[in-house]
């Protein structure tokens, strides 16, 4: 393992030394030297030196899966709350498929509940050749434990290549997990998926420093590659009835499930019932909607428009909305097809959890507001008078 | 009770700059801070500590020799002891190798009873160490945690957020937790902590020290690795109209009912 400096080959142009995040870089005599106290190995420099290419990382194995060649598919894990598939896991069925295709291999999905044979059947018609569904009482109601050790259990038996899940509360907390337990390498929240059909290598390409960084991750020597992905960025996949394929359900014996953990309770606090992580549209109010009262223009705007309500950190932290509705870098990351930005100003970490939507529009007083810089269509307007013409201009054309 | 928190020091992130140029990320002169969710971790291990009374807060992170910074700046809060897991043997390591020699780390440090971490670090975003100490340390485990309930000696009974709402749950201790920004609001450190940090000795633990197995620990013991970095592209700034009310509103209206996004 270490990093490299091909001296022929380096300028001494500096580039890296300004990538650099942990300042292990320096130039003497104009080539770059790299001090390996500091270097963390992070492949900024790399990245800044494409054009020259005077800068390697090498490797050194250690051995990773063995029989790497055994493991083949695409496997998608099939999340549901109370019996529903959530529309999340369509999305990898759909993405899951198209790799599948890539590769000329199989999609297999797997699904954990408790009487869900027809969902089960189901998933083949949305492009799975295989399901294999795990019945019992005691996998109604996701719990860490079960669902590691089961998850965990069909890679062992099934040994897929790749693993998907979607980035939710329960893919995010519980695929780390199998990931621990089976050294498969995990990729965070990826926005896009690609197949490096030579190698057979996944690429998983996800956005860190709060959406300022993209970083593309393989994982070439262990098996199987496993990614979480983020909501709404992959085309769901659609039903098609003459699709077929097989499905193999497993009855678990619930004393061979070791859970730790006991859910007490379940309550629903979401003021309307659109998941703002899964929402086409959202509309979203911050600071600028001056006090509690006027959240409810945002609220009736959203109601109109089928859309779900977000809110800026300053609108939680006011006490005027809880906190599952922050949409930023210490909320929730969105990326729905329209986010209305009322009153936002647009802080970095707002910004960095919104700007991935497919269109956005900002409504804000301030025409030197930041967030004006990502908006498709900004509007230099007062939100208080908008909002409500809006909205009764919806509603009258929407004969709501 | 003996309670873990672990902690990453991270560049403050809202001073990351990209240089027009290069279009890389300027980190030059970029304050490190600690993990503002691990700050809450930090705050919520105080808490349980101000509840319980007999119990000692352990702050360990894994970094170079200077995120003794980041560990000295939890010392001033008030607590107990901190643990520096440091070497050059760790460079390279993805979430798994880092949740491995974090694990370790923990081992070293004799029974435990609470681990709290916060939810993820601001830099790599990934929130995995957290699930990933905890099976590696074969202990139950409650990510997203918005609310300590109850606590004992031998169980917590805590709030998970989830999409639509939240999840009580209760689990056996040790176990560990991971914590949400809603969960407190984080104290200042006193004059008197941040003297008591200046002087507080901070015990740096190493591989070797660690008995961390070679082939688990940094580049090699990691799957993953960063095939390329770059930064995104930027969307500019479309259309940018003011005017009278009505005028706007038919501007967005249009502009929505295009899109064809309303069901």
């Amino acid at each position: 393992m270490g990093i490299n400096v091909e001296l022929e080959k380096c300028i001494g142009c500096s580039l890296c030394v300004r990538a650099c995040g942990v300042n292990a870089i320096k130039i003497v005599d104009k080539k770059a030297v790299i001090d390996l106290e500091k270097c963390n190995l992070c492949a900024s420099c790399v990245e800044a030196c494409k054009k020259y290419q005077a800068i390697t990382i090498t490797k050194e194995s250690s051995g990773g899966t063995k029989n790497i060649a055994d493991y083949k598919n695409v496997a998608v894990f099939i999340e549901q709350h109370e019996g529903v598939v959530a529309g999340v896991s369509y999305e990898m069925l759909g993405e899951g498929r198209k790799l599948a295709d890539q590769l000329k291999e199989k999609l297999v999905a797997v699904l954990l509940g408790n009487n869900m044979q027809k969902n089960a059947d189901e998933l083949i018609k949305f492009g799975a050749d295989r399901v294999v569904y795990y019945n019992s009482e005691k996998l109604a109601n996701f719990q860490d434990d079960s669902y590691a050790q089961i998850v965990s259990e069909f890679v062992d038996a099934e040994k897929p290549a790749i693993v998907l899940a979607g980035a939710s509360a329960i893919g995010r907390s519980f695929i780390p997990k199998v990931a621990a337990r089976v050294w498969g390498g995990l990729t965070a929240d990826c926005t896009k998926l690609d197949i490096d059909v030579e190698k057979h290598l996944l690429l998983g390409t996800r956005p860190a420093f709060g959406g300022n960084l993209m970083a593309t991750i393989i994982c070439p020597d262990h098996r199987p590659q496993i990614a979480t992905v983020r909501h709404k960025v992959m085309k769901a996949a659609i039903r098609d009835d003459h699709r077929t394929g097989e499905v193999i359900v497993h009855n678990v014996d619930a004393e061979a499930l070791n859970i730790r953990t006991t859910i007490v309770d379940i309550v629903k606090e979401v003021e309307s019932t659109v998941n703002i992580t899964e929402a086409d549209i959202i509309v979203s109010g911050g600071r600028g909607m001056g006090k509690p009262e006027n959240m409810a223009l945002v609220k009736e705007l959203a109601e109109v428009l089928g859309a779900a309500v977000g809110a800026s950190r300053a609108a939680v932290d006011a006490g005027w909305i809880p906190y599952s509705h922050q949409v930023g870098q210490t909320g929730k990351t969105v990326c729905p097809k329209l986010y209305v930005a009322c009153g936002i100003s647009g802080s970095v970490q707002h910004m960095a959890g919104m700007q991935s939507s497919d269109y956005i529009i900002a409504i804000n007083k301030d025409p030197n507001a930041d967030i004006f810089q990502i908006a498709n269509l900004g509007i230099v307007g007062d939100v208080m008078e908008v909002l409500p013409a809006l909205t009764r201009a919806f509603k009258e054309s929407l004969g709501k | 009770m003996n309670i873990v928190v672990c902690i990453k020091q991270v560049p403050g992130t809202t001073q990351v700059k990209i240089n027009p140029e290069t279009g890389t990320l300027i980190r030059d002169g970029v304050e490190a801070v600690v993990n503002p969710f691990d700050e809450y971790a930090i705050e919520e291990a105080l808490r349980i500590k101000e509840r319980v009374g007999n119990a000692v807060v352990k702050i360990i992170t894994m970094g170079p020799p200077q995120a003794e910074e980041a560990l000295k700046s939890a010392i001033a809060l008030g607590a107990d002891e901190a643990y520096l897991i440091s070497d050059r043997a760790f460079a390279g390591s993805d979430t798994w190798a880092t949740s491995y020699t974090v694990a370790r780390g923990i081992q070293s440090l004799g029974p435990v009873d609470l681990i709290i971490c916060g939810k993820q670090a601001i830099d790599g975003d990934t929130a995995q160490v957290g699930p990933g100490v905890a099976e590696m340390l074969d202990l139950p485990f409650v990510a997203w945690v918005r609310k300590v309930e109850e606590i004992t000696e031998t169980s917590i009974r805590v709030e998970r957020m989830m999409e639509n709402g939240y999840e009580v749950v209760s689990m056996p201790l040790p176990g560990l937790i991971t914590v949400v920004k809603e969960i407190n609001v984080p104290r200042m450190a006193s004059l008197k902590g941040k003297m008591r940090a200046k002087k507080a000795v901070i015990t740096k633990l190493t591989a070797e020290a660690l008995k961390a197995d070679p082939d688990k620990i940094g580049h090699k013991g990691s799957p993953t690795q960063v095939f390329r970095s770059f930064v995104p592209e930027r969307k500019g700034g479309g259309e940018k109209i003011s005017g009278e009310v009505p005028e706007l509103v038919s501007k967005i209206k249009s502009t929505i009912l295009d899109l064809n996004v309303i069901r």
